[in-house]
């Protein structure tokens, strides 16, 4: 079965193409807007919806041409249809339409999450259901029991902000750049990541909380009364990542422990940080964990994850109706299991 | 990027108060949830890490939106949406560019129907902001206490401070 998987929920435009379960490699295309929004110290959501519009058709054409394949040849279409900002998400649904309708053939919206976790599913390793999923980015962190496809358990999740929203606060409050975890990434390397102590909040929940984290850098720029000299930048980021990788690593590897789960997955944008790859790697070993977390280029928005998870669906015989519409909130814990 | 800051707010203060933690700047934010009508939009407006989408979260109880619901930054999401006692929008502006991407997303949907509308970093949209709209400014004083204070502007001001003391 060839599926075209299509997704535009945030500062992504991508389109990929999956031939019966696998991706076909040239076809995975991926337009960041993350040039544009850099000049903003963000994402600008104007832009986000009018530049998928652009790019959404030349982005599908390009990765058909990747595939080898024409349009006449999908047989089913996968996209994401929520969380995320409505006005992205509807260009890349109503394409999914438009195309599904033109050619008669199925097509799903996704649940975006869903998409995060299926990613590990793309990588040369996966695990079989079930296993601890972590899917931490600029939006989410969430820690789940994933027992199938539909099939999710909540089992920790932030209780203000997002894992990578604090890396981008902290790059702001630092005037280091965008996107903030891949700045603060590249920065710490060979800083000191004991140079500040930052706090680990919540340390007996499962849950997260980074908006202590935040404040207690302010805290210190506050303090001093003026700003970070360039040549400690290195240990502030160091120091500062640590902080946010101690607590992603011992939540998710506590809540494996306690579910007596041997398998976790690490997936969504933060996990393409180097420093969370390497420590996970590190402490799931010497807890007799097996740990898979996708290549960097399937943690950040993809469509192929998209695809994966659409497969599924549409192998099982479901398909969507012409008139479901994009959802902004859509907690992965309330998708219909198959069992 | 940012647009115009207004640190201390402007004109006469109706109400002022230190809150000492950021389970006080919750309770605040409760109290003041409690009292919203539909319609009421809520402009929170401070630096980062001054406590806006604490006193937010607090709002969300008061307006009864169900403690198993959690109330998360939106930063990313830009808006999220609550269902209590009345509809909740809580924006977060942070990321925005200024009026004309919140024309692009029908913003007038939101401030002028039914429900309750809190704004992150409002100042950002200051123009377009409805007539009575509700300005509760945030200042960092040091590692836990901020200084909360609502001026005496909107129409809905004088009412809530009076409800509040």
């Amino acid at each position: 079965m060839l599926v075209l998987g299509i997704e535009t929920s945030c500062d992504e435009t991508a389109a990929a193409v999956l031939r019966d379960g696998r991706l076909i490699p040239a076809s995975n295309v991926v337009a960041s807007q993350a040039d544009l929004h850099s000049e903003y110290g963000g994402v600008v959501p104007e832009i986000a919806s009018r530049k998928h519009m652009e790019t959404i058709i030349p982005v599908i054409c390009r990765a058909l041409r990747g595939a080898g394949v024409s349009l006449r040849d999908i047989e089913g279409i996968a996209v994401t249809r929520g969380p995320g900002l409505v006005g992205s998400l509807l260009v890349g649904l109503s394409v999914a339409k438009a195309i599904a309708f033109a050619l008669d053939i199925p097509f799903v919206g996704v649940n975006h999450l869903e998409g995060h976790v299926a990613s590990v599913f793309l990588g040369d390793s996966s695990p079989d259901f079930p296993f601890v999923a972590l899917v931490v980015s600029g939006g989410h962190t969430n820690i789940y029991l994933a027992n199938g496809f539909q099939d999710f358990r909540v089992l920790g999740q932030t209780k203000d902000d997002a894992a990578g929203e604090a890396f981008d606060k902290a790059a702001k409050l630092l005037n280091i750049g965008y996107p903030g975890g891949v700045v603060i990434d590249r920065l710490a390397r060979g800083g000191k990541k004991d140079w500040i102590q930052f706090p680990r909040a919540m340390k007996e929940s499962m849950d997260f909380s980074f908006s202590g984290l935040k404040t207690s850098l302010l805290k210190c720029i506050k303090k001093r009364g003026y700003p970070f000299h360039e040549r400690d930048l290195p240990d502030v980021a160091a120091s500062y990542q640590e902080a946010i990788v101690d607590v992603l690593v011992e939540k998710t590897l506590r809540a494996a422990q306690m579910f007596s789960i041997k398998k976790v997955v690490v997936c969504g944008g933060v996990a393409a940080n180097g420093r969370l790859r390497e420590r996970f790697r590190e402490e799931a070993d010497s807890r007799g964990i097996d740990v898979y977390i996708p290549p960097a280029l399937f943690c950040t928005d993809n469509a192929a994850m998209v695809a994966v998870v659409g497969e599924d669906i549409l192998k099982r015989g479901f398909r969507d109706t012409f008139d479901i519409n994009a959802v902004s909130r859509w907690p992965l814990d309330t998708l219909r299991g198959y069992s | 990027m940012p647009g115009k800051s207004h640190p201390a707010g402007d004109g006469v203060s109706l109400l002022k108060v230190v809150s000492r933690h950021p389970d006080e700047t919750f309770r605040i934010g409760r109290r003041i949830g409690e009292h919203l009508e539909g319609g009421d939009v809520v402009a929170l407006i401070g630096e980062l890490g001054t406590g806006k989408t604490c006193i937010a979260q607090g709002i969300a109880r008061g307006i009864g939106v169900p403690d198993e619901y959690t109330i998360t930054s939106p930063t990313f999401t830009l808006i999220n949406e609550y269902r209590g006692r009345l509809v909740l929008y809580h924006f977060d502006l942070y990321r925005l560019n200024g009026i004309r991407d919140m024309e692009d997303m029908g913003y007038e949907e939101y401030f002028f129907g039914d429900g309750v509308t809190v704004i992150e970093w409002a100042e950002k949209i200051e123009d377009i902001l409805p007539e009575g709209t509700l300005f509760i400014y945030l200042t960092y004083i040091d590692e836990n206490e901020r200084e909360i204070r609502i001026p005496e502007r909107g129409q809905r001001a004088v009412a809530l401070s009076n409800l509040l003391k």
